[in-house]
């Protein structure tokens, strides 16, 4: 929370000013969150600077504001449902907040920092951070050299980049529901700005898209806090949860209803696939450390009530659905930030299905897919923003030969992929975890993580390949790729590699403790010995690969491919059947009539929006 | 016997098995063609020779991810043999199948690169029945130890019907039997050249040809494994099971990619799952029990 005070400086700034300015302020967030995670692990209360009347008095001020804002916007916008969910979000909580039963009056603890906040706290800031620095480089490319004719809003691009930030920081650290509440609400309008940043007609429709589907969110959130007010629950979290779940079902259900629109699950999925249409940074933000992480975040928080019951099988379900159907929308998409876009929901979806069946195992599994889906999806991102901006193009089918014109990037991009979905890697000692929980409580949800993972395997490694193919030289086009671009791209890339060789101190140190706490346990060790030491040997065996390329050329003799004619110039044309020279060209499968992406897309929608339904059915008519 | 003499044996042991089962694919497929074919110890024949030949490549790095596709399979077979967790050897195995995907992709050729596109295709088509098979065995045995499913006093298969079935018509794929050779074919009529190993040649197809042969003895294992009640049953299950996939690759014609993909998700999907579904709902209302 410090941080937003601080870095509100931004708002003055020159452009020249504002590249160490913002520097500072993303080493300041980094080391901020390391500082704050490191030595606060004990779990303990810890002290606000200033009594929490007075913040929330400032709260209640700032969230009136945003009301109003958004009000506006919904009546300059001629969009009649926002000013719909926000009305019905006030008249949900203003009573309650300027009312006499002051909700705040009985909380005895404000923050919660306990490992899981300190976790997320470390995702945000490091990931934040980078995330922040990239901008600097990126947006000056982008305004400069390819949309010179856009509006250079970057003061309050930066601005608003901490704000969201700083949010998420609020977000993670609050207990009391209230609060997170009003961060909730903040993140909200901040991606809702950065959506629609560029204020062409499509990113201006897509920003009042993930605003309405987000608001949405934000209503059940509101009910929720209402429901427990109304009856008499607790307001703050770890009480919530510790909470008789007859009491605690329908708020916890709602705030999981919540937690599944941040984080596009299903029929609100398009929100985020909406959200390419901004700079690439913001969408690495959006799907890397921030926004999504939030629902992700609540619902593994509030999992334990869930554990068991028929919400918790829905929310389950839903998750499972989205992991399955993104993933096969996944193969059809050729534009690279689309596939990057349904792989995070896919992603999402399997952690939702760790929340809901809400055991320890799969809360295990479900912190460790977040930390992982974040470095690897935060660096995959910001691969792609370079590539875009050199190659102009973003279709995966163009990036063959990327190898040689951009060596590096091209390897970190492969990094990432791996990070994403290969064996030794994070990803899929979290896949390990999230089957093996599956199968020890409801093992028909398997079946959608067996053809699920299937569907992933193919789309990565289809793009992996298109990196390597090499069929005719090209020049380097990385040196003009600037110094923060370079130092936030080589330390995601050190991080992807680092969290998986560190793995197992990480799960002993942060997320066993946590998991052991929620759930009363006094022994869980998640991954048995022999498992982890299978995972070091596959990781040694993987990083001997680069050694290979010592070899690189001894002793072989270099031939041009067959093509099944004469070759008539080095490897790229044949004599064809009647004598004149043809290119040779290589496309991608993508399935594309197998599976049609917009009918499995509204049959999804259709789904989900009947299970969300017996969700909301289940909770309140009881 | 100790893991590490079962690991030397099957170090040794696979390759000279493997070779010895393809030696006997060839004669016994010739046989049902009528025609005499090669001696049995032929394929042997053919990876030395290999081996003897001139190393030539299209790209200078194709041939390092051949390698650790190699290592990978022995690997994973190792894995597997000494008894180590189910789902490590799965995901080890489409490690190895992912590097050889890499190195065909690599050598930027269009017919290896088609070839590639369907090896991936024919992964996908595979990998929910093979995984599904671990998800079975670990309802049945309540573990994914391969060392305990393997001494378990009833045959899993009893319990998993369907679940086998849909792993016999994945090993169809897994083993590029006809008619699922989509991506690459040891027979001469492929309209892909020689699809994913176009490019190949000389001692790095002949350490292709060695990892296939590690492969299959592990497929096989995991076929034994359904059997394991006693080992001279599961031996000859297993061998019957071979023969079933020969004699299917030389009575069928090689389908289309987009068959072979909805016929195998469509058969994981109804006898495998609908085999998990079965068993879940027989231990829901208590008429079995699989709780050891």
């Amino acid at each position: 929370m410090p941080f937003v005070c601080g870095l509100a400086l931004l708002f003055t700034g020159s452009n020249r000013l504002r590249r160490p300015l913002a520097g500072l302020g993303a080493a300041g967030v980094i080391a901020g969150a390391l500082a704050l995670a490191c030595p606060g692990l004990p779990g303990s209360v810890a002290q606000l600077p200033v009594s929490p009347e007075a913040v929330h008095r400032g709260m209640l001020a700032v969230e009136v504001a945003i009301s109003l804002y958004l009000l506006v916007v919904s009546v300059r916008a001629r969009l009649p449902l926002v000013g719909a969910l926000v009305l019905a979000q006030a008249a949900l909580l203003l009573p309650l907040e300027l009312g006499g039963a002051h909700p705040a009056a009985e909380v005895s603890r404000y923050l919660v920092l306990d490992q899981l906040s300190a976790l997320l706290a470390l995702i945000i800031g490091v990931i934040g951070g980078l995330v922040c620095l990239y901008a600097i480089d990126y947006m000056q490319e982008f305004h400069v050299t390819h949309h010179p004719e856009m509006r250079d809003g970057r003061r309050a691009f930066f601005a608003i980049l901490f704000v969201f930030l700083g949010a998420m920081f609020g977000l993670v650290f609050s207990n009391v529901l209230t609060w997170i509440y009003f961060f909730w609400e903040i993140t909200t309008l901040c991606s809702f700005w950065l959506i629609g940043y560029k204020g062409t007609e499509e990113s201006q429709r897509n920003a009042r898209r993930a605003l309405v589907m987000n608001l949405t969110g934000g209503l059940a959130f509101a009910g929720a806090i209402f429901a427990l007010a109304h009856g008499g629950g607790p307001l703050e979290l770890d009480r919530l949860v510790a909470a008789k779940p007859a009491l605690a079902l329908l708020p916890v259900a709602l705030l999981a209803f919540a937690g599944l629109t941040k984080s596009a699950q299903l029929p609100f999925s398009s929100w985020l696939l909406g959200a390419m249409v901004a700079p690439t940074p913001v969408s690495a933000l959006l799907h890397s450390s921030t926004m999504v992480n939030a629902g992700v975040y609540l619902i593994l928080r509030v999992a334990p009530v869930l554990q068991g019951t028929a919400a918790g099988l829905l929310v389950a379900l839903v998750g499972g659905l989205t992991f399955l159907l993104t993933s096969l929308a996944a193969i059809t998409a050729s534009d690279a930030k689309k596939v990057l876009a349904y792989s995070t929901i896919a992603n999402l979806g399997l952690i939702v299905l760790c929340g809901g069946i809400g055991t320890h195992e799969a809360v295990w599994a479900g912190v460790l897919l977040i930390v992982f889906h974040a470095i690897a999806k935060g660096l995959l991102f910001l691969c792609v923003g370079v590539v875009e901006h050199k190659l102009h193009s973003r279709n995966i089918d163009d990036m063959t030969g990327l190898v040689l014109k951009m060596p590096r990037v091209s390897v970190m991009l492969q990094i990432g992929m791996a990070g994403m979905f290969l064996a030794p890697f994070g990803m899929l000692i979290s896949k390990y975890a999230v089957l093996r929980a599956v199968l020890d409580s409801m093992p028909l949800l398997a079946v959608v993580i067996v053809f699920g993972s299937a569907a992933t395997l193919f789309f990565w490694i289809k793009w992996m390949g298109v990196l390597l193919v090499v069929t005719q030289p090209h020049a380097n086009v990385e040196k003009e790729i600037g110094v923060c671009k370079w130092s936030a791209l080589y330390a995601l890339s050190a991080l992807t590699f680092g969290t998986c060789m560190l793995f197992p101190l990480l799960s002993a140190h942060l997320v066993e403790p946590y998991v052991k706490a929620q759930y009363h346990l006094a022994q869980f060790t998640a991954l048995g010995e022999g498992n982890l030491i299978l995972m070091v040997i596959m990781l040694g065996l993987v990083s001997l690969f680069p050694l290979s390329f010592l070899n690189y050329g001894r002793n072989v003799k270099v031939a041009d491919p067959y093509l099944g004619g004469a070759n008539a110039r080095s490897g790229v044309q044949f004599t064809g059947s009647l004598g004149d020279d043809r290119d040779m060209s290589m496309q991608n499968y993508y399935l594309s009539s197998m599976l049609p992406e917009s009918k499995m897309m509204s049959a999804g929608v259709i789904l989900a929006g009947l299970l969300l339904a017996a969700l909301l059915l289940k909770v309140v008519v009881p | 016997m100790s893991p590490w003499w079962r690991l030397l044996i099957y170090l040794v042991g696979a390759p000279l098995l493997g070779g010895l089962l393809a030696g006997i694919d060839r004669k016994l497929s010739a046989r049902m063609q009528a025609r005499i074919g090669p001696p049995l110890l032929q394929p042997f024949y053919d990876v030395a020779k290999l081996l003897s030949k001139e190393r030539m490549v299209v790209r200078r790095s194709q041939s390092f991810y051949i390698v650790f596709f190699f290592l990978f399979t022995v690997f994973t077979g190792a894995l597997f043999f000494c008894g180590s967790d189910l789902l490590m050897v799965f995901f080890a195995l489409t490690l190895s199948g992912i590097f050889f995907v890499l190195g065909a992709y690599k050598a930027s050729s269009p017919y290896s690169f088609i070839g590639a596109s369907r090896e991936l295709i024919q992964m996908m088509a595979y990998e929910p029945a093979v995984l599904l098979t671990a998800v079975g065995l670990y309802m049945v045995t309540h573990t994914f130890s391969v060392h305990v499913i393997a001494a378990q006093p009833t045959m899993p298969v009893l319990l998993l019907p369907g679940v086998f079935a849909a792993l016999m018509y994945a090993m169809e794929i897994k083993f590029r039997k006809s008619p699922f050779d989509l991506a690459t074919s040891h027979h001469a009529h492929q309209e892909l050249v020689r699809g994913i190993t176009t490019e190949f040649s000389g001692p790095v197809l002949a350490l292709i040809e060695v990892a296939h042969w590690y492969e299959n003895v592990m497929l096989l294992g995991w076929i034994f494994l359904f059997f394991s009640v006693h080992w001279a049953v599961g031996l000859a299950c297993t061998a019957a099971a071979f023969f079933l996939l020969l004699v299917v690759d030389n009575v069928c014609a090689r389908v289309k990619w987009q068959f072979a993909l909805r016929s195998a998700w469509q058969i994981t999907l109804i006898f495998g799952c609908g085999n998990i579904l079965v068993l879940w709902l027989l231990e829901v209302f208590g008429i079995l029990n699989l709780n050891p």
